[in-house]
Parts: C-alpha cells; sequence; structure tokens
C-alpha cells in the first residue's frame, strides 16, 4: 500500500516482519516463536538472533530501579581510603577522574568519566526510560530512540572493569598503607551483578514489536505478527 | 538466485542495525530509513575494511609509546620513580599478588595487541576474499569485542592508585604519559572493532557461488 505520506527515503519493509537477516551474516530467516527461556541462533554463524526471556519488561523495570539506587549510592559516598603515617585519604569515582585532570591527564579524566560515570547513568536512564514507556499498550516512537542508543551506553559502560581495576590498585597500595574499603566500593560491586541480571531480562525485541512505527502508513497490516494475540 | 545461502544483499534488502526490521530500499538507492525506528539503513557499514584499518595503524602506532613511556610516577622524600605498565606488572609479582599481576599482563599487554593481530587477520581475509573458516573467523571476530573492553583496567588501575596514593610531602603518586597513549590503543581498537562489518566475511562466499554458477552457464 504505497500512501502519498511516505518519506522518499524510508524503505519498505517487508509483509512478514519475522523475516530477518542475520546481522553478523546476513543469512535470511525466519525467526520461529520459539518458548520461554528458548533461543533462536542463525544456522550458519551461530549468533544468538533471540532469546525469548520470561516476563521481561516488568523484571528489566524492577531492576533497573534497584540499580538506579545503587549508582546513586556508589557514586555519593566514598569508595576507597587509606591510612599511612597518621593521616587519612578517601576517594570516590568522581574522585580518581577529578585528580587526574589535576595531575594534566584531561583527556584519559574525561575517558574515566564517561566509562565509570556517565555512560553507567545513561545505560540506567534509558532503560528506565524505556520501560516505562512501554507501559502503553503500543509504546510511543521515543522508546525506539533510547533503544537505538542503548547499545553504545552498553559498550562504553565500563564498571566492572573498574572494579577488577580498584581491586589491583587496592593490592599495590596495601604495601604502603593500610586500606578501608567503602561503602560505594560494594554498592558498585551489587550494581554489577544487577545491569549483568539486566541484561539477562531485558528482550528488546519484545519492544520493537510493540513500538509505534517511525513511518506509521509504511507498517504492514497485523496479518500474523504478535500484535493480535490475546 | 537460488543459492544455497540467501542472503539479504542477494536480494536487495537492508536489515537495521539498531531494531533488526528487514526492508527494501527504494529502487536503485543504496542508502534508505528505516520505517520501524527511522535509522540510517545502508548494505553494509561504508568503507567498513578502510576505517579498520586506519583505526589499527593509529592504535599500533600509539601501541609504542603506550608500552615504553612511563604510566606512574611515584614520589617520596628519597626521590622519584617511574613505571612503565610491563614494570607495574612485575612490581605487583608477589607471593599473594601474582594472579593479580597475570591478570594485569593479560588485559594491558596480551588483549591489545592479540586484538589488532586479529582484526588485521580479518581484514586481510576479506580483503583477499577468503572463503575458509568463516564460522571461526566470526567468532574471532565476537571474541574481540566481548574481551576488548577488559584492557581499560589498567587505565583505572592508575586512576585510583594516583588518587589515593598523595600523602605529600611523603608520598605521591601522579601519572605518567604513557596513560594517554595506552587509554589512546584500547578506545582506538574498540572503534576498529565498531568499524568492521562481519557480513564481509561472507560476502566472498555469495561471489565465489556466483561465479561458479556463470561458469556452469
Amino acid at each position: 500500500m504505497q500512501t502519498p505520506h511516505h518519506h522518499a527515503d524510508c524503505n519498505r519493509p517487508l509483509a512478514d516482519e519475522s523475516v530477518i537477516a542475520c546481522l553478523d551474516c546476513d543469512l535470511l530467516q525466519r525467526i520461529p516463536e520459539v518458548p520461554v527461556g528458548a533461543s533462536v541462533r542463525c544456522p550458519r554463524c551461530d549468533k544468538e538472533l533471540w532469546r525469548h526471556k520470561p516476563d521481561s519488561l516488568n523484571r528489566t523495570f524492577a531492576l533497573t530501579l534497584a540499580a538506579l539506587v545503587l549508582y546513586l549510592i556508589a557514586n555519593t559516598v566514598p569508595m576507597l581510603g587509606l591510612h599511612a603515617a597518621g593521616r587519612e585519604a578517601f576517594t570516590t569515582v568522581v574522585g580518581g577522574a577529578h585528580q587526574l585532570w589535576l595531575d594534566g591527564q584531561q583527556v584519559v579524566s574525561v575517558l574515566v568519566l564517561f566509562a565509570a560515570v556517565i555512560s553507567p547513568a545513561l545505560q540506567i536512564a534509558f532503560l528506565l526510560l524505556i520501560t516505562l514507556g512501554c507501559q502503553r499498550e503500543r509504546p510511543p516512537a521515543w522508546v525506539g530512540m533510547f533503544l537505538q542508543h542503548l547499545h553504545f551506553t552498553r559498550t562504553w559502560s565500563m564498571i566492572e572493569v573498574m572494579l577488577l581495576g580498584v581491586l589491583v590498585s587496592l593490592t599495590k597500595i596495601a604495601e604502603y598503607a593500610s586500606v578501608v574499603l567503602g561503602t560505594a566500593l560494594f554498592a558498585l560491586f551489587a550494581l554489577v551483578i544487577l545491569l549483568a541480571a539486566i541484561q539477562s531480562s531485558f528482550d528488546p525485541r519484545e519492544v520493537w514489536q510493540r513500538i509505534r512505527w517511525a513511518e506509521p502508513t509504511a507498517r504492514p497490516l497485523p496479518a500474523a505478527n504478535a500484535e493480535g494475540k490475546p | 538466485m537460488s543459492r544455497s545461502n540467501p542472503t539479504a544483499l542477494d536480494h536487495g534488502l537492508q536489515s537495521c542495525h539498531a531494531c533488526g526490521l528487514l526492508s527494501r530500499p527504494a529502487p536503485g538507492a543504496e542508502a534508505g530509513r528505516c520505517p520501524r525506528c527511522d535509522e540510517e539503513l545502508v548494505f553494509r557499514k561504508p568503507r567498513s575494511l578502510e576505517r579498520t584499518l586506519a583505526y589499527l595503524i593509529a592504535a599500533s602506532v600509539c601501541y609504542v609509546p603506550a608500552n615504553l613511556l612511563p604510566v606512574l610516577t611515584t614520589n617520596t622524600s628519597g626521590g622519584s620513580e617511574s613505571d612503565t605498565i610491563m614494570q607495574g606488572v612485575v612490581l605487583l609479582w608477589s607471593p599473594t599478588g601474582w594472579p593479580l599481576s597475570l591478570i594485569v599482563l593479560f588485559a594491558s599487554i596480551m588483549i591489545p595487541s592479540a586484538k589488532i593481530l586479529a582484526l588485521l587477520y580479518l581484514v586481510f581475509t576479506v580483503k583477499r576474499g577468503s572463503i575458509r573458516n568463516n564460522a571461526q573467523r566470526v567468532r574471532l571476530y565476537r571474541m574481540v569485542e566481548i574481551v576488548g573492553r577488559w584492557s581499560m583496567v589498567d587505565v583505572f588501575v592508575d586512576t585510583f592508585t594516583v588518587s589515593l596514593i598523595q600523602l605529600q610531602p611523603l608520598m605521591s603518586v601522579e601519572p605518567g604519559p604513557g596513560l594517554l597513549f595506552f587509554a589512546a590503543v584500547v578506545v582506538l581498537t574498540m572503534l576498529a572493532v565498531e568499524s568492521f562489518d562481519p557480513r564481509l566475511i561472507w560476502d566472498s562466499v555469495a561471489v565465489k557461488e556466483m561465479k561458479s554458477e556463470v561458469q556452469h552457464a
């Protein structure tokens, strides 16, 4: 159905949304409906194309709320401290980046801030907005905008790498001084576990199937897709 | 068109990298927009091999000062001492610290160099039109993608060592010039991974099949 509202550069979808191409090898295939917990893999390159996750959006929302609380704790209270020669010093995640900035390593300081503070914040914020937007029967198009960029925030959010780094620097410092573990360290540890849990409970395909299209007139009539389920 | 492994490219279809929808561009068009999520669509990442290679060359150039210049300088009343990444690994080696020392050795020295070599291998085999070990090559790509982020670990080690040991005038630690180059290696190799299009590994299969079809006709 060609309508005059189509933008000239807008692609036309196939009639059946479950026909896709593997993003790693381009093989055309149909994603079958599989039971909860099962996954679909590309027969040629073995990429996981879809995993049917139970109660995905509700669980993701709950876990993300918990992650938000932990994130706020992790970035407001001290993470590490040390006692040496009658003195005490404490640092937070942001404090680490700040000291690098003061020492003339501004570029690395921004990178640390981006990977350890900004990206995780964006990741949590995007997930909250996505799961909130999906409370509606037909999620608005802005939900898609955040979902598009979720991958980017995940790539650059490196809290688990930072925790390993903290562990190593602890071991180094323990040679010179007695080290004090701050509350933020435990919050970060829990946050890493929560982010992994979010990763394994969030199913983006469910959102994409329900979302309002950027080009609503291009949407194929709901003949055989999941929209009509009771 | 009845190829054993039909691809989206064969059928003139583009899949959306953001939302996964498959759609058909306007006749003759090379690029389009996803009707579902409005993402810009192309058949393959533009100039993927060139961009990957450019990032890899830049990363290799930074790799040298990253390993030769000190990343940390420790100032004490007795003087100051600078350590490169490798010296940091050696300093960490102790009866209790050796597992962490191995982790840093692995994350900071082996992963970045293995990543550069693996991606170079992928770029050159794709350029040569190789059709061998495709499944292994795409698995290698995914491994590089997953493991690569861990090389950031040394940047964080140095960050928190610097920010905690500020006990002037007794002892203080400051970052060295190698840190910037090391961070650059990590970021540039991550960008190289992002620029590489794994579908190129499989495109040579279609080309070979097309050639043999022509020969048999």
